[in-house]
């Protein structure tokens, strides 16, 4: 599975919902407008450091097991360190591609689709890792 | 303390980030209109590529060295410097952006031992959180912390970072750099000095200030004090709100037509009045010119301005004024290179008191909506005046090697296979 491109966070104002603490009542003024207790901002959930933080889109089937399909636009945090298990961009033979990092038992470039081998890791060539993803945004309705 | 934190190779460092097949390519950028080299990748630069050399002239080396040449990617390259920036507002707290790819940092009250270990870290910061590699020098003046970058970019020892508290040090490293390398010192002023016997940084920096104050400026003097360790010029923290906006363009072909220019000039007014509303000003001036190129045999360069009665952000009163204005330029005849649009005399909205009778109804609902129309990256709404995408192609810039926006526009989505 390959990696595009597609922009940065935004850098306007965050997107906000108000969260209720009662259901509204529809029709007529409601209570629970005194109640407005915290708006919900997307950005502020998915992204922890907005300066680092990239977004690209999957391409392909290689990850389908760890829930990424093709299309998929992916949160990259290039702040944070890459760990055993995480799911990074890295750069292979001039390309990006997504995929879960194993340090042990050996380490490897994991897919998620057992018809991909795993990528062997080799000591003297470590692969570049771009960042770590921390989100994915997969559309549930076709547009 | 002063540090100055500057990127390397900044617009073609940006442009590798995002194609690791480059790593071992030379690449370069270009200059507007594809014109010369603005920017060289190490690679490019051990291949001996001159910096301003025309794009003609290294052309040959695509197919013969590999060589990957880009256009200006300004919306790429604008993102990623306010990345840069607001990554070193985090680590300390006074931050002046001073070009689109170089800080100067306010570091006082700094125990002298912790110097080192920050410029490592701002250097770290910088590769880890945005993926530009950056060289950092920290000296007690402005003047010295530019030569400590420099030694920084110049010796691959220093790994990059280069702290000149040491006045010891200071005097080594400016023995060692001819004093055109000094900040401020252009090449005329070269000359001048080299006359007096003025060859390296460390001979400017043993001349003494009120003789050449006398001779030549209190700017040159103030550089001889901030050379010495005397610091004369402070962080610009606050650079005032701005004064003007200019939109101006050279046209990608030679331009001859009235109405295409009329196109050009009106292009300009719209991104001059977005910027106008971005800021939540308003403009009493507007000036237009329009100019052949500079070395033309036939020359010819005008410019023309007009005053509003209100001052206004609303693009149509703006496209009005600039198409009056640009009658009284156009002339016949000639084989336009250059148009251009500046809005001066700016104030803010709030400041302004309403006239009952100089505001357009709606005129900031309207202008609103379109803004927003050209900022959602669903398509563009243009005002008559200025053409359609056809004509567009007649005066838009030539950008034949324009990389993808990566990181400001959802639409531009390269193939990767
Ligand atoms: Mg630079």
């Amino acid at each position: 599975m390959s990696v595009q491109w597609l922009g940065r966070a935004s850098r306007r104002a965050p997107l906000c919902l108000p969260l209720f603490s009662q259901p509204v009542a529809a029709g007529f003024p409601s209570p629970a407008q005194d109640h407005v207790e915290q708006r919900l901002d997307l950005n502020g959930l998915c992204i922890k450091h907005p300066q680092a933080t990239y977004f690209v889109r999957a391409k392909g089937d290689s990850m389908v097991e760890h829930g990424i399909v093709s299309g998929d636009i992916l949160v990259v945090d290039r702040a944070l360190e890459a760990r055993h298990g995480d799911i990074i961009i890295a750069s292979l033979q001039g390309d990006f591609t997504v995929k879960r990092l194993c340090l042990h038992p050996s380490p490897c470039l994991q897919p998620g689709n057992p018809a991909y081998p795993p990528i062997a890791i080799e000591e003297d060539n470590p692969p570049d890792i771009f960042g770590v993803v921390t989100f994915v945004v997969h559309p549930t309705r076709l547009s | 303390m002063f540090a100055l934190v500057d990127c390397n190779n900044f617009y073609t460092s940006c442009e590798m980030l995002f194609r690791p097949d480059l790593r071992d390519r030379p690449v370069v950028v270009l200059s507007n209109n594809d014109g010369c080299v603005v920017a060289r990748s190490p690679l490019a630069k051990a291949m001996g590529i001159p910096m301003g050399v025309p794009a003609f002239q290294v052309r040959h080396l695509e197919k013969q060295a590999g060589l990957v040449m880009f256009s200006s990617n300004y919306a790429l390259y604008g993102d990623m410097s306010a990345r840069v920036m607001a990554t070193l507002e985090q680590l300390v707290p006074e931050v002046e952006a001073y070009s689109i790819d170089e800080a100067f940092l306010g570091l006082h009250g700094l125990p002298a031992t912790t110097l080192p270990s920050l410029a490592r870290r701002i250097r770290r910061t910088i590769d880890r959180h945005q993926g530009l590699p950056v060289c950092v020098g920290i000296a007690p003046t402005k003047t010295l912390a530019k030569l400590a970058n420099h030694a920084a970019k110049t010796w691959p020892a220093t790994q990059g970072t280069v702290i000149l508290t040491d006045p010891a040090r200071q005097q080594r490293l400016m023995s060692l750099l001819p004093v055109g390398t000094i900040w401020g010192i252009g090449r005329r002023m070269v000359g001048h000095l080299e006359q007096l016997g003025i060859h390296t940084a460390l001979d400017l920096a043993r001349s003494h200030p009120a003789t050449l104050r006398k001779r030549f400026s209190v700017v040159i003097e103030r550089l001889v004090r901030e050379l010495n360790g005397e610091p004369c010029l402070p962080l610009d923290l606050l650079p005032g709100p701005r004064k003007h906006i200019v939109a101006s363009r050279s046209f990608g072909n030679r331009v001859t037509e009235r109405r295409v220019i009329g196109h050009a000039v009106a292009s300009h007014t719209w991104r001059a009045s977005e910027r106008l509303r971005q800021d939540d000003n308003l403009a009493r001036q507007m000036t237009v010119y329009i100019r052949t190129g500079a070395k033309d045999p036939n020359y010819y360069g005008n410019a023309a301005s007009g005053a509003f009665a209100q001052p206004t952000r609303d693009t149509r009163q703006l496209l009005d004024m600039a198409h009056r204005l640009l009658d009284q330029l156009w002339q016949p005849g000639y084989r336009y290179a250059k148009a251009g649009v500046v809005l001066t005399d700016l104030c803010h909205r709030h400041q302004q008191q309403t006239d009952l009778f100089g505001d357009r109804p709606g005129s900031d609902a309207l202008m609103d909506v379109m803004d927003r129309i050209n900022h959602s990256g669903k398509g563009k709404v243009w005002l008559a005046g200025q053409g359609m995408q056809a004509d567009r192609k007649a005066w838009e810039m030539k950008r034949l090697r324009l990389s993808p926006s990566y990181t400001t526009d959802w639409q531009q989505i390269p193939e990767v296979s």
